[in-house]
């Protein structure tokens, strides 16, 4: 069977990117009170590549991710974000590298008292530099990546978790950010509607190439992942044949008691000896 | 519940008072850099503001009634009830209308700020709001510092004035006294000093509640039973704070003014 064609890069990573990767974490510690959470914790996100967390509750999944995007300051270590490293920077620096950042929080993080216009537009409205025409413009566009166009005029609590975390993503993408941050993106949905917004992500992956940092508990949407491609011509996220999977830029961490006792793609997930993460996804 | 060596307590209050500093001096600080948020403090403005003045202008209006009546049995003893418009007006333009609107307004909007702030962080809203780029402290605080302010600052004088009505509600009906003897006796005993004191304690008072009922709202921990521990202290912090403030302001004053 042929290779099937990657989806077409509309912006290629690199060319955007003159840094060869888009996060590093290198020996990050942290500790909260006496508590240690992170324990020397290193590793690479490259440009266009979208990594996988696992770890049981608790192992410091999410704290990783708001580390990478300067929300929390480590006891010691570098974090570098495309090519600047963040450990050092004040608030108000942050603020600039966080247009280039995106997060998608574990509850969606919704301004509840703001429409899911007010909340897609929210960084442009904040910014002020785009007319009110333009700012309409790229909120329907986000809106319909996420097929929610008609959801325009209603708040969070009108609509559903599924369609909440897609509302997240959209506010995420309007800005077209370099990096991507899930947090448990499919945590507490039905296996329907976490399909869904797995498919946002493989095509957040494989049309926009954007890097991304996922956390979650479902291994099941972490190798749907590492084994379908989104096919732009139909428009759906097709299966990729297996001679064919090393081609999606996936790779798999893997925390335990604060350490990363994995860190590879999906081959090498599965050919692990490793007892723990063998029983871990089994 | 966790026991703490008093060390640790110790440290742990410090830090909570760093905190607060930090958090009420950026929230000034921040009035001189853009962007300016008007139309929040527009909306706080209405929801402190006009929210309150029912209950402002009511507390106000029967505390200056209760003045009235509980004066009148002294100086009745003494022969000189002339003079209970004075005693009714300095009362409450120096005292009674400042600490009243600000502890009305302590209980509705410390209590309303802590745990709209706290329902936030909770919710990782104002983790997102940072991820969006605001500065929640721009954003969220500043305009509610600035609006309690100045709307504590105008329902203390509309809270003054009701406290006036209600004393002269008792003259006129109970006391069965000259009403306009009464304002007369209000109106001319007043000095320059009564009522720049009565006029500074607002705006004193309506920063501690903003700054307190923020700080109690973003330093929450621990989920929705957190938002309500944070609600809570909040209340009790900014009423407490406001009557030891008030001492301290009083004397101040008083020293500055040269009417001790």
């Amino acid at each position: 069977m042929s290779t099937p064609t990657l989806p077409i890069e509309i912006r290629s990573a690199a060319d955007r990117n003159p840094t060869p990767d888009a996060i590093v974490f290198e020996e990050v510690e942290l500790a909260f009170d006496s508590k240690t959470v992170l324990n020397g914790i290193s590793f690479r996100l490259a440009h266009g590549e979208t990594k996988a967390i696992f770890g049981v509750a608790g192992s410091g999944k999410s704290t990783i991710l708001k580390l990478a995007l300067g929300l929390l300051k480590p006891d010691s270590g570098r974090i570098t974000v495309l090519g600047e490293e963040i450990t050092t920077m004040t608030e108000d620096q942050l603020f600039e590298l966080r247009r280039r950042v995106g997060i998608v929080f574990q509850e969606s993080a919704l301004f509840d008292s703001l429409t899911v216009r007010e909340n897609v537009a929210y960084r442009l409205i904040e910014e002020g530099k785009l007319p009110e025409e333009e700012i309409e413009k790229r909120v329907r566009e986000a809106l319909s990546f996420v097929e929610l166009e008609h959801t325009m005029d209603l708040y969070p609590s009108e609509l559903s978790g599924g369609m909440r975390r897609r509302v997240a993503i959209a506010r995420t993408i309007i800005t077209e950010p370099e990096v991507l941050l899930y947090d448990s993106p499919t945590g507490g949905l039905d296996p329907v509607t976490s399909n869904t917004i797995i498919e946002l992500i493989v095509k957040q992956r494989d049309v926009y190439k954007t890097s991304s940092l996922l956390v979650t508990h479902r291994l099941q949407d972490a190798f749907t992942m590492g084994t379908h491609y989104f096919d732009r011509g139909e428009n759906k996220m097709k299966p990729l044949p297996p001679d064919a999977r090393s081609a999606v830029p996936m790779g798999f961490l893997i925390l335990r008691d604060g350490r990363i006792i994995f860190d590879g793609d999906l081959k090498s997930l599965r050919e692990t000896t490793d007892e723990y993460i063998r029983e871990y996804i089994s | 519940m966790e026991l703490l060596s008093p060390t640790e307590y110790a440290k742990e209050k410090v830090k909570s008072v760093q905190d607060y500093t930090l958090l009420a001096a950026r929230s000034v600080a921040n009035l001189f850099k853009r962007p300016l948020y008007i139309a929040d403090m527009i909306q706080q403005a209405d929801l402190i503001g006009f929210g309150s003045l029912p209950i402002v202008l009511a507390a106000c209006f029967f505390t200056g009634a209760a003045l009235a009546l509980n004066s009148a049995s002294t100086l009745d003893r003494f022969g000189a009830m002339t003079v209970i418009g004075q005693l009714v007006s300095v009362g409450i333009v120096r005292e009674l209308g400042p600490v009243l609107a600000g502890l009305v307004v302590a209980g509705r909007n410390a209590s309303g700020m802590a745990s709209e702030l706290g329902s936030m962080v909770v919710t990782e809203q104002i983790d997102a709001m940072r991820a969006l780029g605001t500065d929640p402290l721009k954003k969220l605080v500043t305009p509610r510092v600035v609006s309690t302010v100045v709307m504590l600052f105008f329902l203390t004088i509309l809270g003054d004035l009701l406290g006036l009505i209600g004393g002269a509600f008792v003259v006129s009906t109970v006391l069965r006294l000259d009403t306009h003897q009464y304002w007369n006796s209000a109106w001319q005993t007043l000095e320059y000093s009564d009522v720049f004191t009565g006029l500074t304690k607002p705006v004193v008072f309506g920063f501690i509640i903003a700054t307190i009922g923020c700080y109690y709202g973003l330093d929450t921990k621990g989920g929705t039973q957190g938002v309500g521990r944070a609600t809570t202290e909040a209340v009790v912090a900014a009423m407490i704070l406001i009557i030891a403030v008030d001492v301290f302001i009083t004397r101040v004053l008083m020293l500055t003014l040269g009417t001790s």
